[in-house]
């Protein structure tokens, strides 16, 4: 079965969304796919006893309003067929295939996780992970956490847990206080943020905020019951039931990458000033064209439904022109987000301690159990794939591969379907359909 | 996060069943349940656990009504769910 949409959206946060209603309203037939079974993303993630926030509220009863519009929850895009199509896995519909005359990616971004010596203990998670299971309804309450990394993600993660009732006893921070100083004060430049901050950090001014510091260890029988921090000489061991550490994001490109568009040194996908991407037909909004809040991901979002540049009015009248006037307030906006996300960039760059790998003998591939030390033994990332295995397990070496990037400089493998683990169904339904090779 | 009147579920984890709210993902029931130690075990044999919790990392992967490497953490609970971990040996 081949279902054909003016416009597939890849991705249900802020840009997803937002692509997604810009456009429906221009006309246009769209689906708006995730992997969660809820829409929203990461940032507007909604759980039980969570109503959908007031932003979410908004746009969800807006896109109820246009018939054209398909959510498919809970799917998956498999590989890129072609030509413009996607072979996608639902959880309820199954393998599907899916044309499109112009494809969004708004896929956003995932968690930098870096590895540390006992980090595969159940209890150990990144920051946002917390937050998104502590969302999801994940009992938090009376346990002692402790959270670190790097980032803005921190304090959210450090309000979720709090809020939740976990008692968090430090902040570990691996950027200098100097560098987060500088940045809070930068705050008072973007009220919305700084209104933001303030009722995140509300009550907080009794936590532990440590700069300069990173976790060193977790330890543990079966589980997390002791994190080891160290803050430049000294060494500080707590006695804790969860570690959430993570050191911002980076951009999810994977399908990018397939399509074969252009990605920068930052790792984000390439776009022009409406938000095209290298490859004809093809947009990408929001983090994953480089890290910047919803925000920015939003307008990014608004912008690339309008489609300026591809065939997109439905209506006979000129859309360039009509596009033009109501893009330049939009590009306004954009480049004030945009100086925003480079600040935030700028206080929490990786430290050259945060880059220094840790111990041979941690692991770095937890998929197939590979050490830093086998990995380390090799001179470039396809290498010690093929003799160590590393990220050639289930998670596709998004994981790893992330951390290597980090501490060996190593650019990703190009990715190659399946993205992720699919049912033999899902691939019979691509019969017929022949693969996209670049 | 329980309110009253709000919709409850029933799920059944490795053989013990879990009342949650609607909307809860199977990765939070998993520790409802009190999977503390670990859902999975690594091909070394150690336990394992959710760790990204937005479906990247594949390490909270369970059976959830017969359906093998299902993502807990992408997964809702569902009246009358069955799921199963690979078993951990608890402390």
């Amino acid at each position: 079965m081949t279902q054909h949409f003016d416009v597939i959206v890849i991705g249900a946060g802020p840009a997803g969304l937002h692509a997604a209603l810009a456009s429906a309203r221009e006309g246009a037939t769209v689906a708006l796919l995730d992997d969660n079974p809820r829409v929203g993303g990461q940032i507007w993630r909604q759980g039980p006893g969570i109503a959908p926030q007031s932003p979410l509220r908004a746009l969800l009863a807006d896109l109820s309003r246009h018939g054209n519009v398909t959510h498919f929850p809970s799917t998956r895009v498999i590989a890129p067929l072609a030509p413009r199509g996607l072979l996608v896995e639902s959880a309820e519909r199954g393998g599907v295939c899916m044309t499109y005359e112009r494809l969004i990616l708004a896929t956003g971004a995932r968690e930098r996780l870096l590895p540390f010596a006992g980090w595969t203990l159940p209890g150990v998670t990144g920051a946002g992970a917390l937050q998104a299971l502590i969302k999801g309804g994940m009992p938090v309450r009376g346990e002692r956490v402790v959270i670190a990394g790097s980032g803005p993600l921190l304090i959210a993660a450090l309000a979720t847990a709090c809020a939740a009732g976990a008692r968090v006893l430090a902040v570990v921070e691996q950027g200098s206080a100097i560098k987060v100083a500088r940045f809070g004060a930068s705050l008072l430049r973007e009220p919305a943020k700084l209104r933001q901050a303030v009722s995140m950090t509300r009550g907080f001014a009794g936590t532990r905020y440590w700069t300069s510091s990173m976790v060193e260890a977790a330890h543990g029988e079966h589980r997390v019951q002791q994190v080891t921090i160290r803050r430049g000489e000294r060494r500080v061991t707590l006695h804790c039931e969860r570690v959430a550490c993570g050191f911002g994001l980076v951009p999810n490109v994977t399908l990018a990458q397939a399509l074969g568009c252009a990605i920068d040194e930052a790792g984000g996908i390439v776009v022009d000033a409406s938000q095209r991407t290298s490859v004809e037909g093809v947009f990408a909004a929001g983090e994953c064209t480089g890290v910047g809040g919803a925000e920015l991901a939003s307008i990014e979002g608004e912008i690339a439904g309008l489609g300026v540049g591809e065939r997109s009015s439905v209506d006979g009248s000129s859309p360039e022109l009509t596009a033009s006037s109501r893009l330049r307030p939009l590009h306004a906006q954009r480049q004030r987000w945009r100086r925003f996300a480079a600040r935030v960039e700028t206080a929490f760059a990786l430290q050259p301690a945060a880059r220094i790998p840790p111990a041979d003998d941690t692991l770095l591939c937890r998929c197939e159990d590979v050490s830093v030390g086998e990995v380390r033994a090799f001179q470039n990332w396809r290498d010690a794939k093929l003799h160590t295995r590393c990220g050639m397990g289930a998670c596709q070496g998004r994981i790893c591969g992330t951390a290597a990037n980090v501490y060996f400089g190593w650019p990703s493998a190009a990715p190659r379907p399946p993205f992720s683990p699919a049912q033999i169904g899902t691939l019979i339904a691509a019969a017929g359909h022949p693969p996209q090779t670049e | 996060m329980s309110k009253s009147g709000e919709a409850r579920v029933r799920v059944m984890i490795d053989g013990v069943a879990v009342e949650v709210d609607a909307g809860t993902t199977v990765a939070a029931a998993l520790v409802v349940v009190g999977c503390a130690s670990g859902t999975r075990l690594s091909v070394r044999g150690e336990p394992r656990a959710v760790l990204c919790g937005m479906g990247v990392c594949q390490e909270c992967r369970v059976t959830v009504d017969g359906r093998a490497h299902v993502l807990a953490c992408q997964t809702l609970c569902r009246d009358g769910q069955v799921v199963h971990t690979q078993k951990v040996n608890a402390p």
